[in-house]
């Protein structure tokens, strides 16, 4: 296949300029401009939640309580993990890369339904102003995890409002899965199979059940709560006949199920990032494709594992264990599947490849160590310590936001047309892998050591670990935050990129970038198998001098 | 660090249990390295070789996936999984077996204290006392919201709960002070809700129940209680209303009215004094009311003291 991207796209092609005001962005239906839209919506989430970070990891400097009092800490870690958790990862990938590349990977003009699409927006913008209200007006201190009857009952603060932003913030959650769904059952190209689809889009596929199916279980869990606080309803105050493990069973139906929503769609985005990096096709790919739905239904099954501990019985303890155990085979399948594809491959050590190989190093240690704590005798040592802070940190942060960074860069010339700086950016992707090791390996000794999560005064035995944890945020700092800076500065002096400046197999690649508002020309249609490497005459990233219109960012 | 200026890097173990779980967590660091160090070599070896500028390898005949490979590696990965699975399942059931002969120790948990109550009458606050080498079990209720009583090393946590009764059981080898900790975030001042186990050796904790100052004796309090709230009158051997009797009640099956049997263990009294028409016992009307706002916690674990008092413990009964 050669390169056919002699021509460049118009400013009326260009899904930027096709229109031009303000206002024709906040009525858009492209989904391209939706994934706009979301992202500057999460970079701004993602600052608010990282100033709770910040606060966190200060106070934890010193073992005493003396930069915040109790209930600021207690309400910096509420912030952050609500945030962080509800309106950053949930929707990370699956609004952002998911709303640009699914309709592109598939062929389509457009998702199958662009204004409900554009209604997710609305409906998630308005659940995090709500949440965000009540942290302006206070802010609460129940945990991100809102337990019974420390939320319905004992709480001071904004619960209910906080609560009311999470619940309508669901509702954008359940109409971009069903929106995937159903583009993908209908509008992929002309000879695209099911098998013969991108991974990224099975990935979509399986977070889009999972978003359909376990997002109502979490609004009904959280009306429950706001019911049990206005009018002590009694269904999880034991005080009134209600039962506070019930709202842990219903909570964690949908929020083991949502740590799968975050790393389904990286799983799906390292995919492409393998064999584009190693120019070669998967290893295995159908093998590849159902360890994706396999993940997604046993991600219903094991909610119970984060009750060993609780009063549950034992033998549903040791049944929910067994099942955590088996979602090993899934996840393993894909790690040696993704070390199997650079076997005779052609790699290249590019930013993107450079975030996929950080990936996977931080995906099989977050794996393991959740093995660890899947180990029933072993989670009730270390459940609710820091080993499990590290742990979901490793899963939900070090592999989903690294697999994000790496789609972001590896799509980035599609998106906007430009290239970026490479050496930034595999400085940034090393001080990232770094930083977050820094930040989060401590966590593990600390966990194991005894320290309870949510603590705001430590043992001073365990000032060490925490300092170096602490040491880790600056490091951390800089991955996130040079990537904005030379992205940025990227719109305006970078190289343009031409249609496939990596070389890639997808069909999102045989478009202009960035692409036309209605994605092609043309419909597209697909032969032969999945990533039909190799692809191009040379090597080299096709760079086009020409001068072409830089993308202009309204509104 | 440490007060010797040593890191710490590894908590003590102080029982059996704890010995077995370090064993169990030192093999999965062994399990670990095992799936995870061919991905590594695997990577940086094709990382290496297979590199763009290299024209000297054969690219020819590339694999798009070989069945027993697939194959392979989801098996044994499982089946080693599989292996820690039972290790770790039959090391959990061994916690949740407390030995009969274990001492009793109530333990009520509250927004932000730890309270103690020995069977001699013996009351203390975020500090428990146990004799070294004695199976001992800590039943445990909690006043407000939800909390975990966390002995890092013993390796053993247990929610407390309100509205349910729950328990663990240890036996602490070495004499010394442990911390005690709370692990289930509880409101504001969770990080305070700490406090010591101190584990003596056993003449020196007889010593200690006998030198501290005991209130009534807890089933003799619950005694008390249990005619001054009225429930003699019924449950009594002489009572006019046709109750369900006590003795030997406890730790005894118990049929139900559903046509279900329950074991009568801490929890099934606890429950039936605070919701009695939950599970009523089999050939009796519901007719006892609750006692959900009338009794404390404290008095709570009093009344189930005395009605366990009524089984036939040595030295407890009447």
């Amino acid at each position: 296949m050669t390169d056919p991207s002699q021509e460049r796209p118009s400013r009326s092609e260009n899904f930027w300029t096709a229109r031009e005001t303000a206002l024709s962005w906040f009525l858009t239906t492209d989904h391209k401009r939706v994934a706009v839209l979301y992202a500057l919506t999460l970079i701004a989430t993602f600052a608010l939640g990282s100033v709770g970070a910040a606060i966190v990891r200060l106070e934890l400097i010193t073992p005493a309580g003396d930069l915040v009092s109790a209930e600021a800490y207690n309400r910096a870690f509420t912030l952050h993990g609500i945030v962080m958790v509800f309106f950053f990862l949930v929707p990370l990938i699956p609004a952002t890369l998911g709303n640009f590349l699914l309709p592109l990977m598939l062929g389509a003009k457009d998702l199958a339904f662009p204004r409900l699409n554009l209604a997710s927006w609305y409906v998630f913008v308005i659940g995090a102003g709500l949440a965000v209200a009540a942290i302006a007006m206070g802010g609460l201190e129940t945990g991100w995890t809102f337990y019974t009857p420390l939320s319905s009952v004992y709480a001071d603060g904004y619960v209910t409002l906080a609560i009311l932003g999470v619940f309508v913030s669901g509702f954008a959650s359940i109409f971009t899965g069903i929106n995937f769904i159903v583009t993908t059952h209908t509008l992929r190209a002309p000879g695209m199979g099911w098998f013969q689809m991108p991974l990224f889009v099975w990935g979509m596929y399986a977070t889009s059940l999972v978003m359909v199916l376990a997002t109502p279980v979490l609004a009904v869990t959280l009306l429950l709560v706001i019911a049990e606080r206005a009018f002590g309803i009694g269904v999880f105050d034991p005080a009134i006949g209600g039962d506070p493990l019930l709202f842990q069973h219903l909570f964690w139906f949908y929020s083991h199920p949502a740590v799968y929503i975050m790393i389904l769609p990286a799983l799906g985005v390292m995919s492409e990032l393998v064999t584009a990096g190693s120019h070669n096709r998967i290893f295995g790919y159908r093998f590849v494709a159902f360890s994706s739905i396999a993940i997604a239904v046993l991600s219903f099954l094991v909610w119970g594992h984060h009750m060993f501990t609780s009063g549950q019985s034992m033998y549903g303890g040791i049944v929910f264990s067994f099942l955590s155990f088996l979602v090993a085979v899934p996840s393993a399948v894909k790690a040696y599947n993704w070390a199997a594809t650079l076997y005779k491959g052609r790699i290249t050590l590019n930013t993107p490849f450079l975030y996929a190989l950080s990936f996977i190093g931080l995906f099989v240690f977050g794996g393991l160590t959740g093995l660890v704590l899947a180990s029933i005798a072993v989670d009730v040592h270390v459940h609710d310590t820091y080993f499990v802070v590290a742990h979901f940190h490793y899963i939900m942060v070090g592999a989903a936001v690294t697999a994000f960074m790496g789609g972001l860069h590896f799509w980035w010339p599609k998106i906007t047309g430009r290239l970026f700086n490479e050496s930034l950016g595999r400085f940034s992707a090393v001080m990232l892998f770094l930083g977050f090791n820094l930040t989060f390996f401590p966590q593990f000794v600390l966990g194991y050591l005894g320290m309870p999560r949510r603590y705001h005064e430590y043992d001073p035995d365990l000032q060490i670990w925490n300092v170096l944890s602490s040491a880790g945020v600056p490091m951390l700092a800089v991955g996130y935050g040079l990537p904005l800076l030379y992205l940025g500065w990227s719109l305006k002096i970078g190289e343009k990129a031409g249609r496939n400046p990596w070389n890639a197999a997808g069909l999102e690649w045989t478009t202009t970038s960035p692409p036309p508002e209605h994605n092609f020309p043309e419909p597209p249609e697909w032969e032969g198998p999945a990533y039909p490497y190799p692809v191009g005459e040379t090597e080299e990233p096709q760079v086009q001098e020409e001068a072409q219109p830089k993308p202009e960012r309204e509104a | 660090m440490r007060a010797d200026g040593a890191i710490p890097v590894w908590p003590e173990a102080i029982s059996a249990h704890a010995d077995s779980v370090d064993a169990l967590a030192i093999g999965f660091f062994a399990l670990i390295w095992t799936l995870a160090l061919p991905i590594g070599f695997a990577i940086v070896w094709f990382g290496w070789r297979y590199r763009r500028l290299n024209e000297d390898v054969d690219r020819k005949q590339r694999h798009h996936g070989l069945t027993w490979l697939e194959l392979s590696w989801m098996i044994v990965p499982f089946l080693l999984a599989l292996v820690f699975f039972t290790w770790s399942a039959l090391l959990f059931r061994d916690l949740h077996r407390p030995p009969a002969d274990a001492r009793e120790v109530y333990a009520i948990g509250l927004q932000w204290m730890w309270k103690f109550e020995h069977p001699g009458g013996q009351r203390e606050i975020n500090t428990l006392h146990v004799p070294a080498g004695e199976p001992v079990r800590v039943i445990m209720n909690s006043q407000d919201v939800i909390h975990s009583l966390y002995l890092p090393e013993l390796r053993i946590k247990q929610d407390v709960v309100p509205g349910r009764t729950t328990s663990l059981w240890f036996r602490a080898d070495d004499p010394g002070s442990y911390s005690l900790r709370c692990a289930e975030y509880c409101g504001v001042s969770h990080s305070r809700m700490v406090g010591e186990l101190v584990v003596m050796a056993p003449a020196a904790f007889e010593a200690w129940l006998a030198g501290t100052e005991a209130g009534l004796p807890l089933a003799r309090a619950g005694e008390a209680l249990f005619r001054e709230l009225g429930c003699s009158g019924c449950h009594g051997a002489n009572a006019a209303v046709r109750a369900p009797g006590l003795a030997d009640l406890y730790r005894r099956p118990v049929p139900l009215a559903s046509g279900e049997t329950v074991i009568a263990d801490e929890r099934y009294l606890t429950d039936s004094i605070l919701m009695p028409e939950s599970q009523v016992v089999a050939g009796y009307e519901p007719v006892m009311p609750s006692f959900q706002d009338v009794v404390t916690e404290s008095e709570l674990v009093a009344l189930v003291a005395y009605i366990k008092s009524l089984s036939g413990r040595e030295g407890e009964r009447e």
